[in-house]
């Protein structure tokens, strides 16, 4: 509790008591002059609401007649001139009440937005001339180097020189899952160092590093604001105004009529009371601000109350493929042999490619280490030696000497080539029985010597939670989804097979992605807007025409934090449909708070004016509603 | 050029959007937003203006939420 509340809770304790003792006396003495009476009441008035009295003043001085305090004083000396003194103090003090609880609440949100922003370092440990000195973030320069003990947040982005940890990149990406790391690899700030000892080479200076941008960002996104906000916004300009008049018609008119004034003047001051939006002003943006936090929590960056707005509406979703859907990196995803096993199909076609630093090649050791152990061994073993030159062909593959015999490895061309009489096309139409279409994938085959081994299909892989992620978009109201991809036909068919998707669009060259989407823009209804999930790398153009520009894997990628309206920090597709969720779930806090708000007025309004509320509801209407509102909205820094 | 400026004691939700629309009419101001949650304010104007606004805008906050403090980050 900060001193300006303990103030004013003290406040409202003392005007209790005397409130009570007012009543008291007023109740239990029978024949209280009526001037003591008065007087009590006014000191009790004074003891509750000074500040709201002095500001009120200060108001009139600078003619902002509309303001909160300014309408609940005329309200209150309204009602001690009608002789209603203790609801003029009761009014007074549940205005306070109210105040206090709101301003807590709002305090209380605050700083659980600040803990959900908690990623910012506050020290690095920078090696200089040969000691470590602890200094703030923002005086480490580029290319220095810093030390990281376990426990502490990595305070910039650098490369590891020395030493292998894990780090927790939750307050990032959501990720509960820590990462290892060893030398030469990015650390990305505001991570916490988990288990080792690390030294980094600072490679971004404090202003540019991550921790910085998506703080940036995240603070920065209430100012784009969302269309019900700014609905609030104006509602707000013409709603107090307006009740103020009706208050002014409501005092004048039917006492003129009635004669009446005491009954009417009571009603009008209680429109007085009620006429301050509060409520709405303050859960509105509050709600989205929550929404954003809890988002950004998942590892979900939305760079504005708008984009949360808008995702919500989302009804046809471009994805791209390589990246977004899938990993885009190649795995060998079939093996079939003949009169061999697959270890020694894949030994061969491995042993063959070991020293190339072509991917496919790469993904071929990888694939039998990865399922037999190292390879290494046997390549270096002395008695092979002569026989491990490689040779390349170009167009073909490559061949490569092993236990006397030629290894084989590569297209259909080289085994025609290799297997004498015919025989590869005997192989091909009796035993693999192959189609004549083009594969999905990139298939190599295998020959030993004379024999046919069998190939090996390598495949860009899914991403695990692809599947979940289109499924997902579907139940969340997303009409059509279409597949963009610079991919070959045959591998984009397999892939939105797979993942379910009806429509794709393959061998499109980056600049042909932008017409697509121009295309699917002109063919959208007017109602739902576009969404596009690209990984960021060079899809800035079509990334910044949809609507919602959604970039996959933001972390350590500074262009698609720039390009895209949401970043999902990690590289999970499944994120996409989560954070429709979550903006779903915020638009509707927003909507309950709007109708009870809206609706509580109305109905103390209209009960007010013909006399059945009084003054004390008018004050719940007022600040009892914000309240409520308040606590609602910070539902939304929970959703998951 | 934009200037962040910190409103400290920033109580009133209501206040918050009645200074970002006034401070929004002053001119040569481009933009300007306040956050009422993280007690914000982010001015964008040219250069040579900026001194001249902030003053406005300084004048405007305490107009309408006198215990604010302006404070220029």
């Amino acid at each position: 509790m900060t001193k300006k509340l303990k103030k004013r809770l003290r406040r409202i304790i003392a005007g209790t008591v005397c409130f009570g003792l007012c009543i008291a006396a007023e109740k239990l003495i029978p024949n209280l002059n009526a001037n003591i009476l008065l007087i009590a009441y006014l000191l009790t008035y004074f003891i509750v609401g000074n500040d709201v009295v002095k500001g009120a003043a200060a108001k009139i001085c600078c003619g902002q007649m509309f303001d909160e305090e300014f309408l609940m004083v005329i309200a209150t000396v309204g009602a001690f001139l009608i002789s209603e003194y203790p609801e003029a103090v009761a009014v007074m003090l549940f205005y306070q009440v109210g105040e206090w609880f709101q301003s807590y609440a709002v305090n209380k949100s605050r700083k659980s937005i600040k803990e959900l922003m908690d990623i910012r370092p506050d020290y690095a440990n920078v090696c200089r001339d040969g000691a470590v000195v602890t200094v703030d973030p923002q005086e480490v320069a580029r290319g220095e180097m810093i030390q990281i003990k376990p426990g502490e947040r990595i305070p910039l982005d650098g490369v590891i020189i020395t030493g292998n940890t894990s780090v927790d990149t939750m307050a990032l990406t959501g990720e509960s899952l820590p990462r290892d790391l060893g030398i030469g690899d990015e650390v990305i700030s505001g991570c916490i160092n988990l288990s080792g000892l690390i030294e980094v080479r600072v490679s971004k200076e404090f202003g540019e590093s991550t921790v910085s941008k998506i703080l940036d960002l995240v603070e920065n996104s209430a100012s784009k604001k969302a269309e019900t906000e700014n609905f609030i916004t104006k509602f707000a300009r013409y709603y107090t105004p307006i009740v103020v008049v009706l208050a002014t018609i409501l005092a004048v008119i039917p006492s003129i009529v009635t004669g009446d004034w005491a009954v009417w003047v009571y009603r009008a001051l209680s429109f007085l009371v009620i006429s301050c939006p509060c409520a709405l002003v303050i859960s509105v943006p509050l709600s989205f601000f929550g929404g954003i936090g809890a988002a950004s929590k998942a590892g979900i960056l939305v760079k504005g109350s708008n984009y949360l707005e808008a995702l919500a509406e989302a009804r046809v979703a471009i994805m791209d493929k390589t990246g977004t859907l899938t990993k885009g990196e190649f795995a060998v995803s079939e093996i079939k042999t003949v009169d061999a096993d697959e270890k020694q199909a894949l030994f061969y076609a491995a042993y063959a490619e070991r020293f190339s630093n072509h991917p496919i090649a790469k993904c071929l050791v990888r694939a039998y280490e990865e399922r037999y152990g190292t390879l290494t061994n046997v390549s270096e073993n002395p008695a092979n030696e002569k026989e491990s030159a490689v040779e390349e062909m170009a167009g073909y593959g490559v061949l490569v000497m092993y236990e006397g015999k030629t290894v084989a490895v590569g297209n259909e061309k080289l085994m025609e080539r290799q297997l004498k009489n015919n025989r590869w096309n005997e192989i091909k139409n009796n035993v693999l029985h192959m189609e004549q279409e083009e594969p999905a994938g990139t298939i190599c085959h295998v020959s030993y010597g004379d024999s046919y081994v069998g190939y090996i299909l390598i495949e860009d892989q899914l991403k695990p939670d692809a599947v979940q992620c289109i499924a997902g978009l579907k139940k969340e109201g997303v009409r059509r989804i279409v597949m963009l991809t610079g991919d070959r036909e045959k591998a984009a068919e397999k892939i939105a097979g797979v993942l379910g998707i009806r429509e794709y669009h393959a061998s499109l060259l980056p600049g042909d992605k932008v017409d697509r989407v121009e295309e699917i823009f002109a063919e959208k209804k007017e109602d739902g807007k576009l969404i596009f999930v690209g990984d960021g790398m060079n899809d800035a153009p079509v990334l910044a025409r949809a609507d919602i520009g959604i970039a996959m894997g933001g972390l350590g990628s500074d262009a698609a934090i720039e390009a895209a309206d949401i970043v999902i920090m990690t590289d999970e597709p499944g994120k996409i449909p989560q954070a429709m969720r979550i903006s779903k779930k915020t638009l509707q806090i927003v909507k309950q708070n709007i109708i009870f708000a809206i609706g509580v007025k109305v109905l103390v309004l209209l009960l007010a004016a013909f006399g059945i509320a009084t003054m004390w509801a008018a004050v719940f209407a007022d600040v009892g509603v914000a309240f409520i509102a308040i606590l609602n909205a910070m539902r939304a820094l929970k959703l998951k | 050029m934009k200037k962040v400026i910190i409103l400290e004691e920033l109580e009133c939700a209501h206040c918050a959007a009645k200074m970002e629309a006034a401070v929004k009419e002053l001119s040569g101001v481009e933009s300007c937003s306040v956050n009422f949650l993280t007690q914000k304010m982010e001015i964008t104007a040219e250069e040579d203006a900026m001194p001249g606004i902030l003053k406005e805008a300084e004048k405007i906050v305490k107009k309408i939420e006198p215990d604010v403090e302006f404070v220029v980050k």
